[in-house]
């Protein structure tokens, strides 16, 4: 058979659900922060979560990762409840944030040294020689966090959620301290990672154009519930805007929102 | 349980201990300080001859034994703040690692720390009063271990209340083990409480550590009642410490406030 993997890989992972969420709910206090939300991220899928300040996209991903504890509804990340096998999960996938950080006294290498071994990874000196050089932060890798720049320490952090060579990356706002340059390059870097290991992200960002250019497929969140989901060209189309700006500030400022 | 994670997560704060010069003197100086004061002291005390007990060995001795809870508390409660401080803490959980392999890794940390402390205060306390805690014998084995035991669990509390409420009850860290330096009869008998404080100090084990102690000097026997009465009240709260810590943690993780320790 002369048929190139290339053409088979797409045929057989897109059918292969790597997250599944039913109905999940968060409240807080009586405030519905998360309102019954259902969908799924397919295998080597990037999914974007989109939404105004406070519809719940940051309570949403923490409640995959375990960190914060539903309400109600089922999560099932590659195939297993979150509930009964938080560890499976956890050492397969990972998180990034522009909102935390990593530990300030210590280097970038030792910091990337804690946690290759706390992931148990194999190889971990060539690993973390591997993601210094494809983040660009080789020459910073002697310092101690605390000197680094926000951007730079977003980079340290992205090459964190890369050690363990995750299945499926949690990314939040993850570009959102990181000049355009630096933004792009990221972009680039983690599509290549998308298309090369068929990655599958949770991706989310208040940058429209690099919702557009990252995400197959995007769920519109406003106060928790999703108002609309499809891949960005169907959105625009369903809403009819020439942007996904458009569609957003055209969502966000429907029945009275903060317009 | 991964051991392998554990000691993974104990290279973080020592690699901090490399890094920090400030975090290592720290290790020593309140001890040092204590130990040179009530050497003093002592030594003074001593001076006046009289059918008082030996100043020395109760001072020091009962310093030196007293350090040991403290450094086991703190070493569990600041180094959480320091993963609190430096926004950590969502990297820790969204790793494999458990909330008992984390509060596993800070024990181990608490027992490097009392290491490099009581070495020095060993060594300080033989080459400035020729006191000798060893002088205790295999006793020493029961004493410390009670007192590290009760330094965890007070360590553990005081880390899940850090955990619930945050940066405002950051103080507790420091401050928390001098709360029971009173009860714990540290530099007295606790004859000498009032008796309402002395039911207090009967259920607080290092009273029981520090009353064995002060047996042996006196007598020369071993204090077997005083020691079971320790270990006996040590399980009974560091089951009761870890419970607390798990029930704050599934607490703080329903509250959506586990993503926002330190905030
Ligand atoms: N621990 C908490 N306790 C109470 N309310 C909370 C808690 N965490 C979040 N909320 C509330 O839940 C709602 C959703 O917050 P969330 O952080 O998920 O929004 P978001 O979509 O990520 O917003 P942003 O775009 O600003 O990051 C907000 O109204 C927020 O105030
Ligand atoms: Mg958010």
């Amino acid at each position: 058979m002369s048929i190139p993997q290339s053409w088979l890989r797409p045929i057989l992972t897109m059918a292969e659900r790597v997250v599944e969420v039913r109905g999940l709910t968060k409240v807080f206090n009586g405030f519905k922060a998360v309102d019954g939300i259902s969908f799924e991220v397919m295998k080597g899928e990037i999914l974007g979560i989109l939404g105004p300040n406070g519809a719940g996209k940051t309570t949403t991903m923490h409640m995959l990762l375990g960190l914060t504890t539903p309400t109600a509804g089922d999560i099932r990340i590659l195939g297993m409840d979150l509930r009964r096998n938080r560890e499976e999960i956890l050492s397969r996938v990972n998180f990034s944030s522009s909102y935390v950080s990593l530990p300030y006294s210590l280097t970038v290498r030792e910091n990337l040294t804690v946690f290759s071994r706390l992931y148990g990874v194999r190889g971990r000196r060539k690993k973390i020689a591997e993601l210094l050089d494809v983040f660009g932060i080789e020459e910073i890798k002697n310092e101690p966090t605390r000197r680094l720049s926000s951007g730079q320490i977003t980079r340290v952090s992205l090459a964190k959620s890369l050690l363990n060579d995750p299945e499926v990356l949690f990314l939040d706002e993850p570009t959102a301290s990181l000049d355009p340059d630096m933004a792009d390059r990221t972009r680039k870097l983690l599509k290549r990672f998308n298309r090369e290991r068929a990655l599958s992200i949770l991706y989310t960002s208040h940058n429209m154009q690099e919702m557009e250019e990252m995400c197959d497929r995007i769920i519109f969140l406003d106060r928790g519930r999703i108002v609309a989901s499809g891949g960005p060209a169907e959105i625009m189309a369903e809403f009819s805007g020439a942007t996904l700006e458009e569609v957003f500030l055209k969502i966000a400022r429907k029945d009275g929102g903060a317009g | 349980m991964k051991v392998s994670r554990v000691l993974s997560y104990t290279t973080r704060h020592l690699y901090l201990y490399r890094r920090s010069l400030p975090r290592l003197m720290e290790v020593f100086y309140w001890p040092l300080l204590d130990l040179l004061v009530w050497g003093f002291i002592s030594v003074y005390l001593s001076t006046y001859k009289g059918s008082l007990p030996d100043f020395v060995t109760f001072f020091v001795g009962a310093l030196i034994l007293w350090d040991i809870l403290f450094r086991c508390q703190q070493g569990i409660s600041v180094s959480f703040l320091e993963d609190m401080w430096s926004r950590n803490l969502l990297n820790v959980f969204v790793s494999p690692m458990s909330p008992v392999e984390y509060v596993l890794s800070l024990l181990l940390i608490s027992l490097f720390k009392l290491f490099l402390a009581s070495t020095v205060m060993i060594l300080v306390a033989m080459a400035m009063y020729s006191f000798n805690i060893f002088q205790f014998g295999v006793l020493l084995v029961p004493l410390v271990a009670n007192l590290i035991v009760m330094g965890w669990a007070v360590g553990i509390i005081t880390t899940g209340i850090i955990l619930r409420y945050g940066q405002e009850a950051e103080v507790l860290a420091w401050g928390i083990a001098f709360l029971f330096q009173p009860v714990s009869a540290v530099f007295y008998p606790v004859s000498v409480l009032p008796p309402s404080i002395r039911t207090i100090a009967r259920y607080v084990p290092s009273s029981h550590v520090f009353e064995g102690m002060r047996h042996v000097i006196a007598t020369g026997t071993f204090p077997t009642k005083e020691l079971v009465w320790a270990a006996g009240l040590n399980m009974v709260y560091l089951g009761a410490a870890v419970v607390f810590f798990y029930l704050n943690f599934k607490g703080v993780k329903k509250k959506g406030l586990l993503v926002k320790v330190g905030e």
